[in-house]
């Protein structure tokens, strides 16, 4: 058999592993599309504060104004059929707060996503999203002496006004974009974290999402503020179940980081190929403040990401770090921005895309350094690797330049594995396939080191269940 | 006849065939369909489309017969050379042919409407044929309807002449329009080579330049184009240039822009067999308010072909510079080496410079890069030169001088290095701080 003929072998990867699904059984549904009576209704099984409501209502005029985002959209984004969706589900459970009290099917649940029980341990809290509402929400009681907060969004905003009202859709308006007007609209879920000054977690926070009922979008709204000095990781995993129509997800993340505070924010994403995730990612990073986020997008029908720093104070630092897997009829639109508004600010883009199959991945980046700064740096690079024939890899980056002693370089390169590579591999008695989910897991192996440990694991188990039948 | 661009009439020569004359029908319907870009639409990204306007430029009168020979004897950049065309307003000044010799072997350079009149078939195979798809495509409407001033060099099978052909555009007129075209056809293992030079006449006469260039080379030609742009800075000026290699094929461009308001460069490569080779190199130096937007678009239609580009600009004052490439490489088009490269130097901090790299790639078995790199003048290198006794003004100027040297070697010919060299010299020697 040539090569070739290897190569455009079709792919058969085991679409079951992550495919399951317990019966709906929802006490709150707003039912199907969007209307102001929706909102309302969200709001009031939410119990929410008026201004809340009103946030809601005025969200959704923007929405209905927005047009789709234009230009480089993808053309799926059509497919959207924003009247055939439910935009809230809950089992109007309060947050539990031990494990006893979770629900036998979400420990399940757990269970068949292989997060071993022990591993709670090591995490700080945990904040598992069965849908709209945290399912589950504990958090260490030394966390609660040092005056750290991490509860869901609604809790957030009614218990601590005074701490999340300020930033709350400050770092993403909500006319952002279109997507983030929706979200604005219908969120509900999602963690809001405060770490008071001079608070350094040494352990991340955790939060699990999934998507459990058909049609159904999930817009979580996640705020994290990092105050004076500050220090937070937090982690994200997402895995949905397989469904027949589509599902949307479109969440909001806004990091906030004082002066002299670090927040690192590490997603990994395993959506199942139906979902599209459109997600809007920023953060603000005040002076000599890091914001950091490390982002690995596996599976989805679409996904439009692109996580954002705004450099505000000087010497702030900002970092994304990007792997994206898009395997047979994925498209994965993912990215950075980096705005530089201050003297001495650098950012770092490092994008690692593998494209499988028909998969597609694009990487789409701004940096700007608009006005009259001094001594800002900025390096992105972004290499993409092309496993068969007709893969597909587009690079769309835009620099905006101007100032004193400012240094801004982009390069970007496309490959694919050498023959030689897998020659020696399969010589040494590897198979094919083991041959090239190794050559894979180098290629992004020096950014895999920057996840913690049991996310590199999962992250390589994930891979190597891509690579799966890429090859004959 | 009177034309205004707010209200275009096709050019009608008498005589003129008609697939011509539907070709400017189309070219009007063109115009007259297509809105004026705006800055929503991702081809003019970045661009200050608010600078873009084209009202109150016409097609003038040609100049009078003293001005043009005075235009004709300005034309000296290039003094060993196979012919030469001086256009001024679209007004032919001075028309060197080619040799017996040469005409014998069955090339052809002649101006455009004698090109149509005496070899019409060629003519209709390759005239205004090759479109921009980079978003001038009204202004190409409009320079398809219009255009009548430029020359037309084509080479057949096997010939290969050395000395470059050589064509001056002048602007001379108030507001004038000017459209001018070149057009190369390399045959099959040809080998030909132009010097598009364009000039305006004073520091401040204002004029509107639309021109369109097409070079098409055959199996196995070498084409080799120049292009040097020094309007006045009261020039809006728009150059839509297509390249399509066929197998093996070997095609230079080299452009040294320095010139206009508002310069806008759409430049299309297409490979359309395996082994052609196509290099794109560039060297703008911008000063003022002048704004450089180059689109560049480099296909691979067929594998085992090479494509390098090279576009370099130095930015002084508030200038503004736009590079936009796309590098795409179609499905199966496998080996296929495509590269793109952009540095931009930033001498003052007020000037600004955009950077929009692509690439599309539809096939594995590829390499291709793009690297955009800005950023000021090297302190590292600046001491080490002043450690050693030059001064900071000449030390920059050797470096800054040095950026462009990479470009401006490349036109392989010392006399208009030289010419060149004197061009930025002239420009911009005593603004280095």
């Amino acid at each position: 058999m040539s090569d070739t003929d290897i190569q455009d072998k079709a792919i058969n990867v085991d679409t079951e592993k992550g495919n399951f699904k317990y019966p709906e059984n929802y006490e709150f549904d707003a039912g199907v599309g969007l209307t102001e009576e929706t909102v309302k209704y969200i709001s009031k099984v939410k119990d929410e504060d008026p201004w809340i409501l009103d946030f809601r209502l005025k969200a959704l005029e923007i929405f209905k104004k927005k047009p789709m985002p234009t230009n480089w959209a993808d053309k799926d984004l059509e497919n959207i059929h924003f009247d055939e969706i439910r935009y809230y589900l809950s089992k109007g459970q309060q947050p539990a707060r031990t494990w006893d009290e979770v629900p036998d099917d979400v420990k399940e649940t757990f269970e068949r996503l292989g997060i071993p029980e022990q591993e709670r341990k090591f995490l700080a809290g945990v904040e598992a999203q069965f849908d709209s509402e945290a399912s589950y929400s504990r958090m260490k009681e030394d966390l609660e002496k040092e005056g750290v907060i991490f509860v869901g969004s609604t809790e957030g905003l009614m218990k601590y006004p005074e701490i999340f009202r300020p930033y709350f859709g400050k770092v993403i308006p909500t006319s952002d974009n279109k997507f983030s007007a929706l979200n604005s609209a219908t969120f509900s879920g999602g963690s809001f974290i405060y770490v008071p000054k001079g608070v350094k977690l040494k352990q991340p926070l955790q939060a699990y999402f999934r998507i459990n009922a058909e049609n159904f979008g999930q817009f979580e709204r996640t705020l994290i503020i990092a105050d004076e000095g500050a220090e937070i990781t937090y982690m994200e995993g997402c895995t949905a179940p397989k469904f027949e129509t589509t599902t949307l997800h479109s969440a909001v993340v806004e990091l906030v980081a004082l002066k002299g505070a670090k927040i690192q924010y590490i997603t990994v994403q395993n959506w199942s190929s139906n979902v599209f995730n459109l997600v809007t990612k920023r953060g603000m990073a005040d002076e000599g403040a890091e914001v950091k986020w490390i982002d690995c997008n596996i599976g989805s029908r679409l996904t439009m990401k692109y996580p954002g720093v705004v450099l505000k104070g000087k010497g702030a630092r900002g970092e994304v770090l990007s792997i994206a897997l898009a395997n047979d009829g994925q498209h994965q639109d993912t990215g950075a921005k980096m705005i530089h508004l201050a003297d001495n600010t650098t950012s770092n883009i490092i994008s690692k895309s593998i494209s499988i199959g028909k998969g597609r991945s694009t990487y789409r980046g701004q940096v700007h350094m608009p006005k009259h700064l001094k001594n800002c740096k900025n390096n992105t690079e972004c290499d993409a690797l092309l496993i068969n024939t007709n893969s597909r890899t587009d690079t769309y980056p835009a620099i905006t330049t101007r100032g004193e002693n400012n240094t801004v370089q982009h390069e970007a390169s496309v490959s694919k594995v050498s023959a030689e590579q897998i020659f020696y591999m399969m010589q040494r008695g590897l198979s094919e396939g083991e041959a090239m989910s190794l050559a894979v897991n180098g290629f992004v192996n020096e950014l895999m080191k920057a996840f913690p440990m049991e996310y590199s694991v999962e992250l390589k188990r994930l891979i190597d269940m891509e690579m799966e039948g890429s090859v004959g | 006849m009177t034309t205004t661009l707010e209200q275009p009439m096709p050019t009608s020569i008498t005589n003129e065939p008609t697939w011509l004359a539907e070709r400017r029908a189309a070219g009007i319907e063109q115009f007259n369909a297509l809105a004026m870009p705006t800055a929503r639409d991702e081809m003019w990204r970045f661009a200050s489309v608010g600078r873009l306007s084209i009202e109150g430029f016409n097609p003038v009168e040609a100049p009078s017969a003293d001005k043009l020979a005075e235009l004709v004897e300005r034309s000296g950049l290039v003094s060993e050379r196979a012919g030469r065309s001086v256009y001024v307003d679209d007004a032919q000044a001075s028309f060197e042919g080619i040799s017996a010799e040469l005409a014998a072997k069955g090339v052809i350079y002649l101006p455009i409407n004698e090109a149509v009149a005496q070899h019409p078939e060629l003519m209709e195979k390759y005239f205004l044929q090759e479109s921009t798809e980079l978003g001038s495509e009204k202004f190409f409407g409009l320079h398809a309807s219009i255009v009548c001033a430029g020359s037309v060099l084509f080479v057949p099978k096997g010939v290969e002449v050395e000395q470059p052909f050589v064509n001056y555009y002048w602007t001379s007129g108030e507001r004038a329009a000017v459209f001018p075209h070149t057009l190369v056809i390399a045959e099959d293992n040809a080998k030909a080579s132009v010097v598009d030079i364009f000039f305006s006449d004073t520091e401040d006469n204002e004029a509107l330049n639309v021109s369109v260039s097409n070079i098409h080379a055959g199996a196995g030609a070498n084409v080799f184009r120049k292009i040097v742009q020094d309007w006045n800075e009261k020039t809006v000026s728009f150059q839509l240039d297509t390249t399509v290699a066929d197998r093996d094929a070997q095609v230079k461009n080299v452009a040294v822009n320095i010139g206009a308001q508002r310069a806008r460069f759409e430049n299309q490569t297409r490979i359309e067999g395996p082994g052609a080779d196509v290099k794109m190199y560039s060297l703008t130096v911008a000063e003022d308010t002048q704004e450089f937007d180059q689109r560049t678009f480099q296909t691979h239609n067929a594998g085992n072909a090479v494509s390098d580009l090279l576009y370099k600009n130095a930015l002084l004052d508030n200038s503004r510079t736009i590079f936009s490439g796309l590098i795409r490489v179609a499905e199966g088009a496998q080996q296929t080496d495509a590269f793109q490269t952009n540095r931009n130097l930033l001498l003052d901090p007020t000037a600004e410079a955009n950077a929009l790299p692509g690439l599309e790639i539809l096939a594995n078995d590829v390499k291709c890069s793009h690297g955009a790199t800005t950023g000021n003048v090297d302190e590292d290198e600046l001491f080490y030169m002043m450690s050693r006794g030059i001064a900071k003004r000449d030390a920059m100027k050797l470096m800054v001088f040095g950026f462009f040297e990479e470009v401006i070697e490349k036109v392989e010919s010392d006399e208009l290095a030289e010419n060149l060299r004197e061009l930025i010299r002239n420009k911009f020697e005593s603004k280095i701080k």
